[in-house]
């Protein structure tokens, strides 16, 4: 635990900013309503594994940062982001000790929470949402999650020295 | 990060829970989302939030850039030459084109000074380039690389050769953010260009249809009108041209007819657009909504 408090920032920053590039690069049409939330994934990994350094705080900025870049309502992705890695932060003892499925399933969980609260704002706002494809993030998001960790397994030795 | 900075001074054995921080931080954002939507006070937050963000794009945008850096480059002399030539024609022929605009302009203000009207003045345009487009499906946003520093303002009209694009919603300083025409969320007055009737054009979330949902079933309209704007909605100055009636359905039993249109404009295909400043300032204001629009070029 100890070493939580005394971790390299560096890798995590990095992947972050290279999550919020993706999340603003521009994609072919088809592929546009599967872009995975990049950001979403890449913060519940680190709130997951380093819960003291990078919780609820962090995450709300970046949600800011996300709200600008998409041009939606200021503080949306905020409230999203902030209530999944709160609920993430909440139950990381148990999600480290789930095996691969379970978990990427509790990760798909976790994106569809974070869909439905935009969706949800969305709705208040007025800002309509037509169709069935809001939903893809979702299912691309949760299928990339093992992939995501067996590649930031190698960095997470590194902010761990 | 103050999170950090706190637990290397308590060295609790677990994590503080973040249950109040989050309930602070859930709280403060819907007071932004409220403060956002309903009164747009946030602009100076948006621009400070967004010069952060200005790098990130530039670096996205990057390889692309390289890419029509080569191609422009290496392409060989013949091609250019080619490409040369193909202008060379095309310019003739819009200068044969703006030769019989120039009589008719004359016209215009001759007519309109016998009218005792405001003479139309041309129109500023500034060419930029669309750095990204939107992330979102169901927004259709593009960013340009002009700022407020080359001038550009909150509801500036863009239009690229073809006709109307879209408007800008939020001028950064170094870049800023534009709605096209066919995002779900807008609606721009226009008027048909062969009798006059005016109607809203709204956007349907598709980039080459647009609907004109207030046209009673026996209004004035048929298959290929061309609409152009109308100048009345105060953002966009008259006569640019938007889309093309592409299907009138007339349902007897419904009070509306349903008009779609296509965008005359290349919607999904534009690459470099123009911003336009209405030049006339300083004209006496006459003409209500126009008067508007002319003032609201003027306090950039």
């Amino acid at each position: 635990m100890s070493k939580d408090r005394d971790s390299n920032p560096q890798p995590v920053i990095i992947s972050i900013i290279v999550a919020l590039m993706l999340a603003i690069s521009p994609m072919p049409g088809w592929a546009e309503s599967f872009r995975p939330d990049w950001v979403t994934l890449t913060l519940i990994y680190w709130a997951m594994n380093l819960p003291r350094n990078y919780g609820v705080g962090w995450a709300w900025i970046i949600g800011l940062i996300l709200d600008v870049a998409q041009g939606t309502l200021l503080g949306q992705h905020a409230l999203a982001l902030a209530l999944v890695i709160y609920v993430t932060v909440t139950f990381h003892l148990q999600m480290r000790q789930f095996p691969t499925l379970q978990l990427s399933i509790t990760v798909c969980a976790l994106l569809a929470l974070y869909q439905f609260i935009l969706f949800w704002i969305n709705g208040v706002a007025g800002v309509n949402t037509p169709s069935i494809t809001y939903w893809g993030p979702v299912i691309s998001g949760s299928l990339l999650w093992p992939l995501m960790t067996m590649l930031f397994g190698g960095a997470r030795y590194r902010v761990r020295t | 990060m103050a999170r950090a900075k706190s637990d290397r001074h308590h060295r609790s054995p677990h994590p503080p829970a973040p249950g109040l921080r989050f309930l602070l931080l859930a709280a403060l954002s819907l007071l932004l989302l409220v403060i956002d939507h309903r009164h747009n006070h946030l602009d100076a937050a948006r621009k400070a939030i967004g010069a952060t963000v200005y790098p990130l794009r530039v670096i996205v945008d990057a390889p692309v850039s390289l890419w029509r850096w080569i191609g422009e480059t290496t392409t060989s002399r013949n091609e250019l030459l080619l490409e040369n030539s193909r202008l060379n024609a095309e310019r003739l022929l819009t200068q044969a084109r703006l030769q019989r605009y120039a009589a008719l302009e004359a016209e215009n203000v001759r007519l309109r000074s016998l009218l005792e009207a405001t003479t139309s003045v041309r129109d500023q345009v500034r060419v930029a380039k669309i750095m990204a487009v939107s992330s979102n499906p169901f927004r259709h946003v593009l960013v340009v690389d002009k700022g407020t520093r080359d001038g550009v303002f909150d509801g500036q009209a863009i239009i690229d050769a073809d006709g109307v694009v879209g408007q800008i919603i939020e001028a950064g300083v170094l870049s800023s953010q534009g709605i096209l025409i066919s995002d779900p969320d807008h609606a721009l007055p226009v008027e048909v260009n062969r009798n006059g009737l005016r109607t809203i054009a709204v956007g349907t979330g598709e980039f080459d249809r647009l609907v004109l949902p207030f046209l009673p079933n026996n209004a004035d309209i048929r298959d290929g009108d061309l609409l152009v704007t109308s100048g009345l909605g105060g953002a966009f100055p008259a006569g640019y041209p938007v889309a093309i009636v592409d299907s009138v359905v007339r349902i007897p039993q419904e009070p509306f007819a349903a008009v779609s249109a296509e965008p005359s404009a290349a919607l999904n295909q534009v690459r470099e657009i123009m911003l336009i400043w209405s030049a006339d300032d300083d004209t006496p204001a006459t003409q209500g909504p126009e008067a508007l629009a002319n003032e609201e070029s003027t306090d950039e």
